[in-house]
């Protein structure tokens, strides 16, 4: 990602002392590690490093370019040359009224499911400390097979789930007293279709966070549970002073990757919606898309998987200071 | 109250009652987290006129394997399979030699730039898939890559590719440097060292890593979705048969999802342990 490549470690305060000038820095002796010239890192880089140029900063440097390019179907084919559009592109989108309306959407849809996830993975963790052994069995089990399920055969069941006519949830749901809700059509508005997909992205999500939180809950010393205990606090204040602080590294690289994850939704909504999302299920992935695909503007669509990307480079660099530190420790 | 529960009256029935409503929200979480591979695999079993009753029945009505012959006559079956395994397979294999290469280099050594190339890979995997697709499209285009599974295969390292590096670095931390030294104390070379010391150790890791990224290839839609044509797509993509415009068949759905969802979760039972100590290695510690 060339963007990030020049601007993220500008942003990344050093830990360490600042390096002497290049100069210096090449007779500078190794930093004790094992021994083997700078050469050797390189060349075992070199492969990795060449086929992500290729595949990913290629495109990268291309979707730059086609966002200030009109390119649509002629060019595809290249029947004319690709025109400079200048900014058109970029202010042809953020004047559109339905893209400010996508956005909010977007950035509503995925605050909510971040939200979800990392509060139900958190407390599912905890819960997964109490339980006895063979009920913590059961619901790994569960979990995991969650979490691998395909994310496409996850959406064609929900979609079952909540068929209007032959739906199990809304034939569940209608044997409650006074709730009438066979032939109930969940799509029909925006908000409440959304509402299930986003059950779907957290049912899919919950999995992921619950283990590697679980994990990390382990390595949480018993002791100093206990001290805390010991001093006077309750569970909340254990929680709040011994745990969450140590669990901190993972809380943060769990959050950034969801809000990654769940800005990048995609597959969930356009299948649930049988590939052609209504206005009012439109994110930004699937917005970008329209744009490209349908309408066939490669250079709006582009320009507005850009601003996607743009929007993202925050959260990143939070991550990336996290990852860092991981990066430091070893 | 921390205190009362320390010095409680009878803290050992005091425990077993806790313990029985965490276990009963324990089953609440069980029966919610589960109920959607119940109902796949329910309704992929039951007769199809079964599947269709507005009033179903939660508990199975009778196993038929009509669905599953069903679903395998939609559409050709194995085909997509077999192109869904080949990218799969040639993924994993590319991008652990790959992988496990860069991987030694930002865990092994101590270079300059070797911050840049971490931050370099891991931004990688922020792109979202998806704001990539355009320009994606358009460079396989250009290469005559496009509705070819080599295509796809290239494609699908720029999200392998990065997460194979990461996983590996936490399993390589977790093998003492000494090891190494010791076998290189021996007159073991530092290839030696690796092969005889290292490549073993790292054996479960590589094994991990790749079952977890050959799952990912396997799942990927998107790109299998814009990239093949109807005649080439993929397992995932072949999914998408079952709804015609006459409406949805779900019952065959149902099985075709449960054919694709089977092996991939049990596959995904086998390795996750490994994956998660992986993945949080040197996360916490230190």
């Amino acid at each position: 990602m060339s963007a990030a490549d020049t601007t993220t470690p500008a942003k990344v305060p050093p830990p360490r002392p600042a390096p002497p000038p290049p100069g210096v820095a090449a007779a500078r002796p190794r930093r004790g590690r094992a021994p083997g010239g700078a050469a050797v890192p390189w060349a075992l880089l070199a492969p990795c490093l060449l086929v992500l140029a290729l595949v990913m900063g290629y495109p990268l440097v291309r979707l730059v370019t086609l966002s200030f390019q009109k390119f649509g179907q002629s060019q595809l084919w290249g029947f004319q040359p690709a025109q400079s559009a200048g900014f058109a592109n970029f202010t042809n989108v953020l004047e559109d009224g339905e893209f400010w309306a996508v956005v909010v959407r977007t950035i509503v849809f995925a605050a909510g499911s971040v939200i979800f996830t990392m509060v139900l993975g958190m407390l599912i963790a905890l819960l997964l400390q109490r339980v006895s052994g063979w009920m913590k069995t059961l619901i790994n089990v569960v979990l995991v097979a969650s979490w691998g399920m395909p994310v496409i055969v996850a959406t064609t069941v929900f979609k079952w789930l909540f068929d209007s006519d032959y739906g199990i949830l809304n034939a569940l749901l209608s044997k409650l007293p006074g709730v009438h809700l066979i032939g109930h059509n969940w799509f029909a508005s925006g908000p409440q279709g959304l509402a299930v997909i986003m059950l779907l992205v957290v049912w899919g999500a919950v999995p992921f966070v619950v283990i590697t939180l679980g994990a990390g809950l382990t390595q949480v010393p018993k002791e100093l549970e206990e001290a805390a205990r010991l001093d006077g606090a309750g569970s909340w204040g254990v929680f709040r002073h011994v745990t969450l602080p140590i669990l901190k590294p993972i809380i943060v690289m769990l959050t950034t990757l969801s809000v990654i994850w769940d800005m990048g939704v995609f597959p969930q909504v356009f299948v649930m919606r049988g590939g052609h999302p209504e206005a009012e299920f439109q994110l930004l992935t699937t917005y970008s898309y329209d744009r490209a695909f349908v309408v066939n503007d490669y250079g709006q669509g582009s320009a507005i998987a850009l601003i996607t990307v743009l929007l993202l480079l925050g959260v990143v660099a939070l991550y990336m200071r996290q990852m860092l530190k991981i990066g430091e420790v070893e | 109250m921390s205190a009362t529960t320390l010095s409680g009256r009878d803290p050992a029935r005091r425990r077993t009652r806790s313990k029985l409503g965490w276990n009963l929200l324990g089953l609440l979480v069980f029966l919610t987290a589960g109920f959607p591979v119940y109902w796949m695999i329910d309704t992929a079993f039951k007769p199809a006129k079964d599947a269709i009753d507005p009033d179903p029945s939660l508990l199975p009505t009778g196993v038929t394997l009509a669905n599953f012959r069903r679903a395998l006559d939609i559409a050709d079956f194995w085909g997509p399979v077999g192109r869904s395994l080949i990218v799969s397979l040639s993924v994993v294999a590319i991008g652990i030699v790959v992988g496990t290469l860069a991987a030694l280099a930002i865990s092994r050594f101590a270079f300059r730039g070797r911050k840049i190339v971490i931050v370099g890979i891991l931004a990688v995997q922020m792109v979202p898939l998806v704001a990539m697709i355009i320009p994606v499209f358009l460079l396989l285009n250009d290469l005559g890559q496009y509705d070819k599974l080599s295509g796809l295969i290239i494609t699908y390292l720029t999200f392998i590719l990065p997460f194979t590096v990461w996983t590996l670095r936490g399993f390589i931390v977790n093998i003492p440097r000494e090891l190494e030294e010791a076998a290189m104390v021996d007159g073991c070379s530092r290839t030696g060292a690796f092969l005889r010391v290292v490549f073993p150790l790292l054996a479960p890791g590589l094994v991990a890593t790749s079952v977890y990224g050959f799952i990912q290839a396997w799942n990927e839609y998107l790109y299998a979705l814009m990239l093949m044509s109807q005649e080439n797509q993929t397992a995932t993509v072949w999914l998408g048969n079952f709804t015609t415009k006459h409406g949805t068949e779900y019952a065959p759905m149902m099985a075709g999802a449960t054919m694709m969802a089977v092996p991939i979760v049990v596959l995904f039972l086998l390795v996750q342990r490994k994956m998660a100590a992986g993945l949080t290695a040197g996360a916490v510690k230190g």
